[in-house]
């Protein structure tokens, strides 16, 4: 024990980099095996141990991407259009509650504020059925568009999360500013306008990429609420391929598996800062 | 930022006190403020009530019927206390679900947190390339959750995977791990630890708040580095262990995705990975027991709320927070 705490500075930097690149490439060892899997013919994946296929076979992905009845393509569309439309509504609902929370005085907030808070720690599965019930009964499940039950709780701000964020980050926009404009009579709305929100763009870019990333996972409700192949998301029309226990579907299926990650992946690469310093602020769940 | 002669902008600890001057006004702009707060709630409050409040009661008066989603409202039958009664006394699967879960949060949570911990104390020291390290880390993070990663580990981990090819090179041979019901778990639990990066990036911010005058001091007592970990280290870190613990175990009670793929949404093999959500999802959306369903629903809310009341309570006794620090 002693021995080895007496390592000279240089050698003890030196085993935690060797330790580190260790558990980078446990870490790093299912992405780089999905990869290689990915462009492996049907018989490398049985018979080729390495990561890397002797053959490289790209027809996976088109025959990932026609696999089933609906190709692909109107699946990553569907999961785009959720996503985008996620971002949308998270970010102006949030956007408003929060600014409410953060700078406004009025009736019951701190009831509010505690019960927004509560809602934080609500389990979203508890929910799910009572959901469903009422939301068929508006007659929202299924025909004529489908995606209404995903889509309108986040217009309604009930991302928590989101919204949390956003307050706290609006608590740290000097009040002087607000005072500045009321005294020159603007209005709260004004205010939210021409103060709030332009200054609020750093926590709006985080709750993008966010609920970006989330929507575009999410499987519990996608799977729930969409029944029809047409309307599928790509993580529901990724469990086909489950479905379907044929050998051969083992390449398309990680061709179209590693596919749908590339957007998320990318949003890692951009904004790689951002997401780390984000869940650093708000103890956001990636 | 204009320098201002006014004390610096604190931010308040509660959503109290948004500026003097807004406290100032007459009648007037009071009242307007009042209005305004609640036009810029609206959407929230129709979201607390149309999305969250009003399902919760309807989920908690489902839980006393039979409600089959077949049949039409004006049908259901009221059945008191049957669905409770069925759930705790004549369901097996429910109890065997519940142990699933418990046994999945109480190994995988706590061996995760201290992945999470272990690598952000390596990570703890100004080296290049340390932001890479960071970053790629807490890269499975964002995937991990996903139908398509839960697919890849599935195959990494069935007979012919990735995992068996490994083992066979060092003459070991391997199980079919994810087909074998003593072993299915394990390998969803392998799957929430990879995704130790979230937990270890808070646990890093939480390591660069500890003073180093602390460490010194602790050196100059002859204090040696596991005496310094034990000392200075975890009881300052208390307050962020405890919140990736209970982030963590919420998070972990409510396994899906993963469960799902790997048993093709039965909870198999041997319902070995019924999760509690999974089985939920089952009873409600498969057999379409959704008055049952609704009642595991608020068994599971009261479980979730009650552990984290124990965990609250429980912090007390371990969770140190330094002078007027309010975490």
């Amino acid at each position: 024990m002693r021995g080895r705490l007496s390592l000279p500075p240089r050698g003890r930097t030196v085993v935690r980099l060797l330790i580190l690149i260790v558990i980078l490439a446990v870490v790093l060892y299912p992405l780089l095996w999905m990869l290689g899997t990915s462009v492996k013919s049907r018989e490398e994946i049985a018979t080729n141990i390495g990561l890397w296929p002797d053959v490289f076979t790209p027809g996976n992905f088109r025959d990932g991407w026609q696999n089933f009845d609906v190709s692909f393509g109107r699946f990553f569309a569907n999961s785009a259009m959720v996503a985008v439309l996620t971002v949308v509504g998270n970010a102006v609902s949030c956007l408003l509650a929060a600014y409410a929370f953060a700078r406004l005085r009025f009736r019951m907030r701190k009831i509010w504020f505690a019960i927004m808070i509560g809602t934080l720690l609500l389990p979203g599965h508890v929910l799910i059925i009572p959901q469903y019930v009422l939301f068929k009964q508006l007659g929202w499940v299924g025909e004529p568009w489908p995606y209404l039950p995903l889509l309108v709780p986040q217009f309604l701000a009930t991302e928590a999360f989101f919204v949390f964020l956003m307050v706290q980050f609006m608590r740290g926009i000097p009040y002087e500013l607000d005072e500045a404009a009321k005294i020159d009579g603007a209005s709260p709305y004004t205010v939210f306008r021409h103060v709030i929100v332009p200054l609020s763009r750093p926590a709006l870019v985080t709750t993008a990429i966010f609920s970006f990333i989330w929507a575009w996972n999410d499987f519990f409700r996608q799977l729930v609420f969409l029944s029809d192949l047409q309307d599928y998301t790509v993580p529901v029309a990724l469990t086909l391929f489950i479905d379907s226990t044929s050998e051969s579907a083992v390449g398309p299926m990680f061709a179209m598996s590693l596919l749908s990650l590339v957007p998320v992946f990318l949003f890692f690469v951009a904004f790689q800062r951002l997401l780390v310093e984000g869940i650093n602020t708000s103890g956001i769940k990636g | 930022m204009a320098v201002s002669t006014a004390p610096p902008a604190a931010v308040p600890a509660g959503p109290a006190s948004p500026g003097p001057a807004s406290r100032r006004g007459r009648g007037g702009p009071r009242r307007r403020e009042n209005i305004a707060g609640y036009v810029f709630l609206s959407p929230w409050l129709l979201g607390l009530m149309g999305i969250t409040a009003i399902p919760m009661l309807l989920s908690l008066y489902l839980s006393f019927t039979n409600y089959d989603a077949l049949t039409d409202f004006s049908a259901v039958k009221w059945v008191g206390f049957d669905n409770y009664r069925t759930m705790f006394t004549a369901d097996p699967s429910y109890w065997h679900a519940v142990r699933v879960t418990v046994m999945f949060a109480l190994i995988a949570v706590p061996l995760k947190l201290a992945t999470a911990l272990g690598v952000a104390l390596l990570l703890n020291r100004a080296f290049r390339g340390v932001g890479l390290f960071r970053g790629l880390f807490y890269l499975p993070s964002l995937l991990g959750g996903s139908v398509a990663l839960a697919i890849v580990w599935v195959n990494m981990f069935n007979r012919e995977g990735a995992f068996n090819s490994l083992l066979s090179v060092f003459g070991i041979e391997g199980a079919p791990w994810v087909n074998d019901p003593d072993w299915a778990l394990e390998t969803l639990m392998v799957l929430a630890i990879w995704q130790f990066g979230a937990p270890m990036v808070i646990f890093l911010a939480g390591l660069k708040q500890i003073p180093t005058e602390l460490y010194e001091a602790a050196s100059v007592d002859g204090a040696n580095p596991w005496r310094q970990f034990r000392a200075v280290t975890l009881p300052m870190l208390s307050p962020v262990i405890f919140f990736n613990l209970v982030l963590e175990t919420i998070n972990g009670f409510q396994g899906f995705t993963s469960a799902f793929v790997l048993s093709n949404g039965t909870g198999g093999p041997v319902d070995s990975t019924l999760m509690y959500s999974l089985n939920l999802y089952i009873k409600g959306f498969t057999e379409l027991q959704m008055g049952y369903a609704s009642a595991m629903a608020w068994v599971f809310l009261v479980a979730i709320a009650l552990i984290t009341v124990v965990l609250f309570s429980t912090g007390r006794f371990w969770v140190h927070y330094s002078d007027g620090e309010d975490r």
